[in-house]
């Protein structure tokens, strides 16, 4: 194994999926450019114009047509990368479905934007979260690094036979896509290394033993085919962690746990969200321990497959969970608020959990809406119920 | 098998069906043709030839979309009901009234 020494760069989070990608020797893009992610495509694209690379890169009249094309490029064999966001993903839904069902490991860095009416390019989870049934794996990006490195296991996960299902990179709207932050890259020859040339479960290009992609399943057999993929994506969980420590290893960043938690160890009160929300959590557990809270938090880093037995250990220890969700799902609550309360309910693990809709549309979330947040929290701990479930924590009153 | 549209083509196919979750594929491909996959059991109606009845006219042969109407080797018609969706287009086009749609129990 050749020595590691990473290349540092200051780049936007959008860059560094670009250099995810480049790095990762993707062989065919097809996108369509869309606000806040079509810097990520202007980059490849510019990497293709400076001979930097051979990306065959397709352009497509819409994202629906995006994703057609990967799929097609994926079910020849070859590495296949993509981005979107927010109305070009609702767009996509159909060929989603498309991908995972015929087990295609294609990569889509989705920066997240909420969606409209009314218009909106800020940041918010609910357009990536409202693919959650669709088959991809999610991996929510806290900072330009995990974009940068979520891109490179993606694709070895993805690729995992026993896997073979698409993933898709999460990375919030401008508050990643567009700031810039050091983000520590790997060398070309130690990316090779850990991420050999994709070797496909099948492909169309193997002439002398020709196959047929898409066909009809009469309800005799379609049954089977869903149950083979619902392994597939628990497999999954086994992968990501093999990948996420092998990384960890290689490379000194360790993804070797679905979840990761912060101060957790006594904490009365742990906070849980995903994605760039998460650095903002983190600092204020620091702050409020300085204060004297018995604070912690955990971030959720593949919310598919979901890291059930993980939330379980933890709501076992931990009286009392505060969900920052920045997404919404009407007529119920937040995703990953419903989400997590549901893993628990067969277990004896029963803490007092709450859920805080913060950040839609890309309203600020500082530190101090955590310090507000732990107040009401405590006082909740105090008085040992849940008395208002969903906390519409923003609101103008 | 019986003398039937695709006769032992149609029966060779047959053995090749998946019986357990093991046997699939792990990605949806090449899952076979219709010789192994049968669509006759999405019929509720069955159509049924009265002989007596029929001229051999062979407009139900020509009528039928699948097609799942073959003639027999002593020139009268005959259904596949493998892949007979029970469509009715044959009874209503035959003009002596000799297929009749009988509701199937299955």
């Amino acid at each position: 194994m050749t020595e590691y020494k990473p290349i540092k760069k200051v780049v936007s989070g959008n860059y560094a999926a670009a250099y995810g990608a480049l790095h990762a020797r993707v062989q065919v893009v097809a996108a369509y450019p869309i606000t806040p992610q079509t810097s990520i495509i202007e980059k490849i694209a510019e990497f293709i114009a400076n001979g930097e690379t051979d990306i065959q890169y397709v352009p497509v009249e819409s994202e629906h047509s995006a994703m057609a094309a990967c799929i097609g490029a994926s079910a020849t064999g070859a590495r296949v990368f993509t981005a979107t966001a927010a109305q070009g993903l609702a767009l996509m839904h159909e060929m989603l479905h498309w991908a995972s069902g015929s087990r295609l490991p294609i990569v889509m860095v989705n920066a997240n934007r909420a969606l409209a009416p009314p218009w909106s390019v800020w940041d918010e989870q609910t357009d990536s979260l409202s693919q959650r049934d669709t088959g991809w794996m999610q991996f929510y990006a806290e900072n330009n690094q995990e974009v940068y490195d979520g891109v490179l296991m993606a694709f070895k996960i993805a690729e995992d036979k026993r896997v073979s299902l698409p993933a898709m990179i999460v990375e919030s709207a401008f508050i990643l896509s567009h700031t810039y932050d050091i983000v520590e890259m790997i060398p070309q020859e130690l990316v090779d290394e850990f991420l050999p040339p994709r070797d496909p479960l099948y492909t169309l290009t193997d002439f002398d033993n020709p196959i047929s992609v898409g066909a009809l399943a009469t309800p005799n057999d379609y049954y089977e085919f869903r149950y083979k993929e619902a392994m597939a994506m628990e497999r999954a969980k086994k992968v990501i962690k093999e990948v996420g420590r092998e990384f960890g290893e290689r490379f000194g960043r360790d993804y070797s746990q679905m979840i990761e938690t912060y101060r957790t160890e006594d904490a009365e009160i742990v906070f849980m969200g995903m994605g760039s929300l998460m650095g903002t959590v983190k600092e204020a557990v620091d702050v409020l321990r300085k204060e004297g809270y018995k604070v912690g938090a955990v971030k959720v880093r593949w919310f598919r497959p979901f890291p059930k037995e993980e939330l379980y250990q933890l709501a076992k220890e931990v009286p009392a969970i505060a969900v920052v969700d920045r997404n919404f799902s009407f007529g119920q609550e937040g995703i990953l608020f419903n989400e997590s309360k549901g893993v628990l309910f067969n277990t004896d693990a029963r803490p007092l959990m709450k859920d805080y809709i913060v950040g839609l549309g890309g309203r600020d979330f500082t530190v101090n809406d955590v310090r507000t947040i732990a107040r009401d929290m405590k006082k909740t701990l105090e008085k040992g119920k849940v008395k208002e479930e969903v906390v519409w924590y923003h609101l103008k009153r | 098998m019986e003398d039937t549209l695709f006769g032992e083509k149609k029966a060779e196919a047959r053995k090749l069906a998946f019986t357990s979750v093991e046997q699939y594929p792990e990605a949806p491909i090449s899952l076979g043709t219709t010789l192994s996959n049968f669509t006759g059991d999405w019929r509720t109606f069955m159509p049924v030839i009265n002989e007596e009845k029929c001229v051999k006219c062979y407009i139900c042969w020509k009528f039928c979309p699948e097609p799942a109407i073959y003639i027999k080797p002593d020139g009268y018609v005959a259904i596949d009901y493998d892949y007979c969706k029970g469509c009715g287009i044959c009874a209503n086009e035959c003009p002596t009234n000799a297929i009749t749609m009988e509701k199937e129990e299955k």
